[in-house]
């Protein structure tokens, strides 16, 4: 167990026109499970990869229970990683799999097996020790996989998306199994994903990167509630913020002939600014006699709820709704913005300009 | 064409393309066997030849139908294919093991973990094989010439190994590659070292390849001619040197050269069928996961 840190750990690919991860500063506390979210080529697999050592890391440093580890090779800086594709032996036995490490490390035999039976048992794959990988089904293979990094009893555990290859079903179960196996060994875990569900449900804390920059670093409430720009907004949350434009005169805002006055607390914050971002979430927007006029272009039932897709202020809007609200296809509705719920960004530099006080 | 025909017609498109296509696919088969039969042909020629006496074999009409006979084998084995086949064996069992041991870290270097400008070896390696073996036949018989190796069954080990190398470690750099990059790295993350990484984690992983490419290098050295006749007389000569024997001045012994050539033959078929199962895996090795 350990703490982690980032300190201006770069990446630059030789060749690459950008680092794909630009001055990394991040600190994962012991214990901490820690969620690098972005989208594709955002450098999150990248900076997992520079904390195992697989990657250089060209300029700044980093440092596991405070040792820097910069220059320290893969098989001595005491963590273990779990690959998107498992990445097991295929030549070996489940049991061999998970005991490589140990008979790396001279560990004897009754030791070792006694360990790898103890970790079988925790992941309830003790039938499963004299199979190879082939005869496994996706989620046994991903079970082996965890067995193989938590048999060393590592400083810190590094999940590469371990569960993006399972069907959709498996995938909710063990998230909960991952989540809950990582609170109670109360090892250091640092895990990348590119779905956001994952992040906000598994992690203590969520750094979201975009472009090799690390773009807020913060609890999943927090990221969801204060999001520090347009791009996390717009990623975070499912179906994400709707953002639109408004102009503003004085504290009062104009969205699609709509007006909204916005809470005494927050205008200066918009200062004298003549157009602003407005972001409101789906399940915060109202349907009302008057506001913002649009119509109805989709309507998607999920059961509990329903998402009805709007055309409005010409752009598209999504809100989330009561499912005993029925509205038909092409219907024209109005859209309210409750003043009291609205985000504001900056147009040009996205950055979040005020955020509501989250509801006690 | 009216709408009432274009109705007619849309329907029996599929099936009419059904029918050529299984036409097609007859027709490609009978060219498939016709191409084989052609190649087999010869093989089965000289199989028959070999049971034959010389005068059947010489005969202007070819003779099918005949009398067999394994006067021939025994005049090659007491003519001493025994001696060629033993240095043939020996060139090519330890040529290839020569060439396993070194194109196999060669090969590593050149995929798993690139030195640098590996894309330069990698070319490098290659381009010996385009210079045609006679221009480079004098400078290797005087260099094999001084050094006193002349006629001597090691100096053919050397030489096919060196003739082999390129071919394998190109061979053993595309099955290595086909090895999941993330198994290698999970290795190293378990702490293993170079060494364990490679005997524990990709050799048996790329076991098929390294058969196949052991094979390749067998064939080759086995058949090999052009080194042995030159460089080769009566204590080191192979099998191929050996079979030219039987071309005389006189002409050909027809009957026994068949005999001998089959003989020949044997090992290299019967190595290809042992490995049959490893070979097509590992040739084909990229299509299975």
């Amino acid at each position: 167990m350990a703490e982690i840190t980032y300190e201006g750990a770069t990446r630059h690919f030789p060749g690459g026109k950008v680092p794909a991860v630009d001055a990394l500063d991040l600190a994962v506390a012991e214990g901490e499970f820690m969620v690098l979210v972005g989208p594709s080529g955002s450098g999150k697999t990248t900076a997992l990869r520079m904390l195992a050592g697989l990657e250089d890391i060209d300029a700044g440093r980093i440092t596991i229970g405070g040792r820097d580890v910069s220059d320290v090779s893969p098989r001595d800086r005491d963590i273990a990683m779990v690959f998107q594709n498992y990445a097991l032996y295929p030549n070996k036995t489940v049991a061999e799999n998970i005991g490589f490490a140990l008979k790396m490390r001279g560990v004897d035999r009754d030791e070792r097996s006694r360990r790898v039976a103890e970790a079988a048992k925790l992941l309830d794959i003790g039938e499963l020790l004299d199979r190879k990988p082939r005869n496994l089904s996706g989620g046994q293979r991903q079970r082996v996989a965890m067995g193989r990094a938590i048999v060393r009893e590592p400083s810190a555990f590094l999940m590469d998306e371990p569960l993006s290859n399972l069907d959709a079903k498996l995938r909710v179960a063990t998230r909960a199994q991952i989540a809950e196996l990582q609170r109670r060994l109360g090892v250091t875990t640092v895990y990348v994903t590119h779905d956001q569900v994952e992040a906000m449900t598994m992690g203590d804390r969520v750094a979201l990167l975009k472009d090799g920059w690390l773009q807020q670093c913060a609890a999943p409430q927090e990221l969801y509630d204060r999001p520090a720009n347009t791009f996390i907004a717009g990623f975070i949350g499912s179906p994400p913020m709707n953002l639109l434009d408004a102009e503003h005169h004085d504290g009062r805002l104009t969205i699609g002939g709509a007006r909204i006055d916005l809470p005494e607390a927050h205008r200066a914050a918009v200062g004298r600014l003549d157009h602003v971002t407005v972001g409101v979430r789906p399940e915060h927007l109202d349907l009302a006699d008057d506001g913002i006029p649009g119509t109805v272009s989709l309507v998607e039932e999920l059961g509990a709820e329903i998402h009805l897709h709007v055309q409005a202020a010409g752009t598209g809007v999504v809100l989330r709704t009561d499912r005993n609200r029925r509205h038909a296809l092409g219907s024209a509705v109005h859209l309210r913005v409750p003043p009291e719920r609205v985000l504001c960004f900056h147009p040009e530099t996205t950055e979040l300009l005020f955020a509501p006080e989250p509801a006690p | 064409m009216t709408a009432a025909q274009a109705e007619t017609a849309a329907p029996a498109a599929p099936a009419v393309r059904k029918r050529s296509g299984a036409a097609a696919r007859t027709g490609w088969t009978i060219l498939a066997w016709l191409v084989g039969l052609v190649f087999f042909f010869p093989v089965l020629w000289m199989v028959l030849t070999s049971f034959k006496q010389e005068r059947d074999a010489y005969t202007t009409t070819p003779r099918v139908v005949f009398t067999p006979t394994l006067d021939q084998y025994r005049a090659v084995f007491s003519g001493g294919i025994g001696t060629a086949a033993a240095n043939s064996a020996i060139a090519t069992v330890f040529s290839t093991l020569l060439v396993l041991l070194l194109a196999v870290p060669a090969a590593y270097a050149l995929s798993i973990r690139p030195v640098k400008r590996w894309r330069d070896g990698l070319f490098f390696f290659i381009g010996t094989k385009m210079l045609p073996i006679v221009a480079a036949i004098v400078p290797i018989f005087l260099a094999i010439r001084n050094l006193g190796a002349l006629d001597n069954v090691w100096s053919m080990v050397v030489l096919y190994a060196a003739m082999n190398l390129p071919i394998a470690v190109w061979m053993l750099r595309s099955f290595f590659l086909e090895v999941p990059r993330e198994t290698l790295e999970a290795a190293r993350l378990d702490g293993a070292g170079v060494r364990q990484e490679l005997t524990e984690v990709m050799l048996p992983v790329v076991a098929p390849g390294v058969a196949a490419t052991a094979l390749i290098c067998v064939i080759f050295s086995w058949n090999e001619f052009f080194f042995a006749l030159n460089l080769t007389a009566t204590r080191a000569a192979t099998v191929p040197f050996f079979l030219v024997g039987f071309i005389t001045s006189e002409g050909p012994y027809w009957a026994q050269l068949a005999a001998a050539t089959t003989l020949a033959s044997l090992p290299v078929l019967l190595a290809g069928w042992i490995a049959q199962k490893q070979l097509v895996r590992g040739l084909s090795m990229g299509a299975i996961k």
